[in-house]
């Protein structure tokens, strides 16, 4: 395009290109948001009808108890994650020692495991009736000196390691990505290698790393499966209590539309104090050039990461195992081929659809720091932060009307007499994932673009490239990584997704997590290990993919 | 141009004639505990049944914003409450059919037979055999009695169930004194309510407390698998009102499709041929009086059981809700 504008207008052609791209893009991003917004309208609206003596209620009764729940989890689960998913990414990405080549890949495998299914695992081995306690109590009689599993401490402890893979993998990007040369002036300027860290590593890989804690957080207050499973009180709880006890969809929604207004200004005012400072990388991480921890130093790192996976990961999965070959015989059947194909093939189309989107946004806002563009961001994917069932039901509202007006166009054309027409395809579907899970692709899209300079594309564009050369040319090699990422933790998300999965899908199309649905809705927590356990090995495929990719680029 | 709506007519009718017959069902009541009855029927009449499996506060939604232009002819559920909310809603329609108020008894269907039991749990109290002697034991709301302190178990107060079985003490015992029993609930409970029944008769087998209050089926599965959990059941109340009941049932839809259909399917999964089939599968009680349950549920005794309609269950729910938040159950 801009090859369309005269050369003898030189002065000229920033301006009329910055005005163009400017009106093109903010349209792009408009376009893009507008798959969360019509949702997110739904739940608002509740907020016009008043629910006064069901308000009445919960402020004197529910309310109390479960904010104190909810801030000491949002707060214990972002610092917990903070400080575990970097630790373990900075080990991995600078030091060498025996295994980092395995542990770089598994320590992201969590992501595969559902949070409400590491739930019910956590509950069934830590708890009274469980092998550990039960261990304990024949060898010394009791156990009450054993801190209890179902408690604040429990659930912090589950979704931190359920949650933490978010912030390896962003963070493991940013030290991957940025630049070795950094590091190197803080050495030559005196700094150690933890000062490195603190005073330079830390802050210029901030957008990754309030990206990472950002999706964690806004899981966490979303989250139902897990605090039920712990009948831990949050705001979440709050919400369903209102739907499915009290029978009030309204403050339902009225309570979420709380919650996303919550996230929505906390996020701006974090991209407020960040401003726009910049984060593009200093000169390429030198390869095969990462401090050797030799002896004690190295067997430690190793243990620690061993320690955190097998916490996380290997434990949870072999006592998931345990309980799906005692069923296996009953359960597993023909039809799961099925349920294979239709996860890996939803997950699949999804990831494709909501990386692509997600790029599309954050190209679009990449160099703006104006107030306009942070909103349109940030109302994109505040979906992450909805509650499932109540997103799925804002998806489903306006797919059902228009549905509806569609049919009775095609009634009174006289073309037939359908009931629904784009209500229950496969598309519907994926636009709904797409309102979900944008956060998810959008944020390590996002922090990876903040690596390509203005200088960069300007060079490209006085060469004569076009907009979309640049963006194939330079912006996609060198998004490869953040893009890789998001496609990943996208596939897995999807493979997980209960609500939006049961209330949009067609007929007959029952995938994995409506297995563990099925299992669980009557608590029958050891037959849902079975489709638990093909949901964390359908989600290895990608983390192995991803993991098989970086060591080649790297 | 004109080839496209001939295309879009040719689609839909290849599509039309099948789905004539055919009854749609939307379902709170998980597939395996469906299919192998809907598999059934086809086989019997021929008829194909379709359905989709979500919680019940989904569906509901889904047949509001539907409208008119549901596919669904049926909407089946696992609890009372939920089938008289969809009756709230308008999402039901009254029914006629004298096969059904032959079947199922008149406190387990709605008075204006818009929805009908087909199945009946029951709720009662299980006690860890090492630790109390049945005699110590007698209503629910005996549990409240000091003595019990730091030896009762209970499921979390947001499952349907637990309002349903408070919802009906305040029909019979009046506000304050149902408040004044939860009270007495809380006060003695071992450790932090449970999320659901499975992991709380777990807890009472291995004497983390004594005793507790939770569906027959779940504590049928567990001695299934393990005949020697030293647990047991016993039926509160039989001097008094009787054991609490809830059903799993069905209505048929506002807008369904093919009524004709959807009232057949009902009729036939209440009769005696289906009536096993339907309460064995997941070991609960049938609902049609003529139909023997399961010689292992049997097993249990016979009851007494609340002749209480389980409509008042889902009219007190929402003062069932809020008078366990007052008392602090969680």
């Amino acid at each position: 395009m801009s090859a369309q504008i005269e050369t003898s207008t030189l002065p000229l052609r920033p301006i009329l290109l910055g005005l163009r791209r400017g009106w093109d893009e903010n349209v792009l991003a408009w376009l893009i948001a507008a798959i969360t917004l019509l949702p997110l309208a739904v739940v608002l609206a509740s907020l016009l009808q008043p629910q006064a003596d069901i308000w009445a209620h919960l402020t004197e009764f529910v309310l109390p108890g479960l904010l104190v729940n909810t801030v000491w989890l949002v707060a214990g689960v972002g610092l917990a994650t903070l400080a575990l998913g970097v630790s373990l990414a900075w080990l991995t990405a600078i030091y060498d020692f025996p295994g980092r080549k395995y542990f770089s890949w598994a320590l992201a495998l969590p992501l595969a495991m559902p949070a409400y299914v590491l739930a019910f695992v956590q509950i069934g081995l830590y708890d009274f009736t469980g092998p550990v306690q039960t261990l304990i109590r024949e060898m010394w009689g009791n156990s009450h000196w054993v801190p209890p599993i179902r408690s604040r401490g429990g659930v912090i402890l589950t979704l931190t390691l359920a949650l933490y893979p978010y912030v390896y993998l962003l963070a493991r990007n940013a030290f991957q990505t940025q630049g070795r040369r950094a590091l190197e002036a803080a050495a030559s300027l005196g700094l150690s290698r933890r000062q490195g860290f603190w005073r330079v590593a830390l802050p210029m890989a901030r957008p990754w790393l309030v990206g990472g804690v950002t999706l964690a957080l806004m899981e966490c207050l979303a989250d139902f499966g897990t605090v039920a499973t712990f009948n831990y009180d949050t705001f979440t709880t709050a919400i369903y209590k209102a739907w499915f006890s009290l029978f009030n969809l309204t403050a339902a929604s009225q309570l979420a539309s709380l919650l996303v207004l919550m996230v929505f200004v906390l996020a701006l005012m974090e991209q407020h104090v960040r401003g726009d400072k910049r984060y593009t990388a200093s000169g390429r991480l030198a390869h095969g050039r990462r401090e050797r921890l030799r002896g004690a130093r190295g067997a430690l790192a190793a243990m620690v990461c061993l320690f955190v996976l097998a916490l996380a990961f290997l434990i949870p999965l072999a006592q998931l195992l345990w309980w799906a070959q005692s069923v296996a015989v009953d359960q597993l059947d023909l039809r799961y081929f099925g349920f294979i194909g239709r996860s890996l093939l939803l997950s699949a189309g999804a990831a494709l659809l909501v990386v692509l989107l997600a790029l599309g946004l954050a190209y679009a806002v990449r160099r703006r720091t104006s107030l306009a563009s942070r909103v349109v961001a940030r109302l994109a994917t505040i979906g992450y932060a909805i509650p499932g069932t109540v997103l799925a039901v804002g998806v489903f509202i306006p797919i059902a009307w228009l549905d509806n007006r569609l049919v009775e166009w095609v009634h009174a054309l006289g073309w037939g007499e359908p009931t629904q027409l784009i209500k229950g395809t496969l598309a519907v579907m994926l636009l709904a994932y797409v309102a979900r899970f944008l956060a998810v692709a959008f944020e390590p899209t996002q922090s990876a673009m903040q690596r390509i300079t203005a200088s960069q594309e300007e060079a490209a564009a006085s060469m004569g490239l076009g907009r979309r050369a640049v963006l194939r040319r330079i912006h996609l090699p060198m998004l490869r990584g953040g893009l890789l990422t998001a496609a990943l933790m996208v596939f897995v998300d999807v493979m997980k997704e209960m609500p939006i999965t049961l209330m949009t899908r067609p007929f007959g199309w029952d995938t994995l997590s409506v297995r563990v649905f099925e299992m669980t809705s009557e608590g029958q927590w050891e037959m849902a290990a079975l489709p638990a356990v093909a949901i964390v090995l359908a989600g290895l495929i990608p983390v192995i993919l991803l993991a098989w990719h970086t060591e080649k680029h790297t | 141009m004109k080839f496209f709506p001939l295309l879009m007519v040719a689609a839909l009718a290849a599509t039309v004639p099948a789905m004539a017959e055919e009854v749609t069902l939307y379902s709170a009541r998980i597939e395996s505990l469906i299919k192998p009855l809907l598999d059934a029927y086809t086989k019997e009449t021929g008829v194909q049944v379709r359905f989709v499996t979500d919680k019940e506060g989904p569906l509901m939604e889904r047949l509001k914003a539907e409208g008119a232009n549901t596919p669904a002819d049926i909407l089946l559920t696992v609890d009372a409450g939920n089938l008289w909310q969809a009756q709230q809603l308008g999402l039901l329609k009254p029914i006629k059919s004298t096969v059904l108020e032959a079947n199922v008894p008149a406190h387990l269907r709605d008075p204006q037979g818009e929805w009908f039991g087909l199945s009946v749990r029951a709720r009662t109290m299980f006690y860890n055999t090492e630790q109390v002697k049945p005699s110590q034991l007698s209503t629910y709301e005996d549990l409240a009695d000091p003595k019990w302190k730091g030896k009762l178990c209970l499921r979390t107060s947001k499952k349907v169930y637990n309002q349903s079985l408070v919802g009906t003490m305040i029909a019979r015992l009046g506000e304050p004194k149902t408040e004044q029993i939860v009270r007495g609930w809380v006060a003695n409970l071992a450790t932090d309510p449970f999320a659901d029944d499975t992991m709380m008769l777990k807890a009472i087998a291995a004497g983390q407390c004594d005793v507790g209050i939770a569906n027959t089926y779940y504590f049928g599965r567990l001695i299934d698998k393990n005949a020697k959990l030293p647990l047991a059941v016993f039926w509160p109340n039989q001097k008094t009102n009787g054991v609490h009941v809830n059903i799993s049932g069905a209505g048929v839809t506002r807008y369904a499709k093919n009524e004709k259909g959807a009232i057949k399917l009902l009729e036939w999964l209440s009769s005696e041929k289906a009536q096993n089939l339907y309460a064995d599968v997941n070991m609960e009680y049938p609902v049609n009086p003529k139909v023997k349950p399961d010689p292992k549920v049997a097993a249990w005794g016979d009851f007494k059981h609340d002749y209480i309609n389980v409509a008042k269950a889902g009219e007190l729910q929402t003062t069932a809700v809020k008078l366990m938040d007052r008392a602090g159950y969680r």
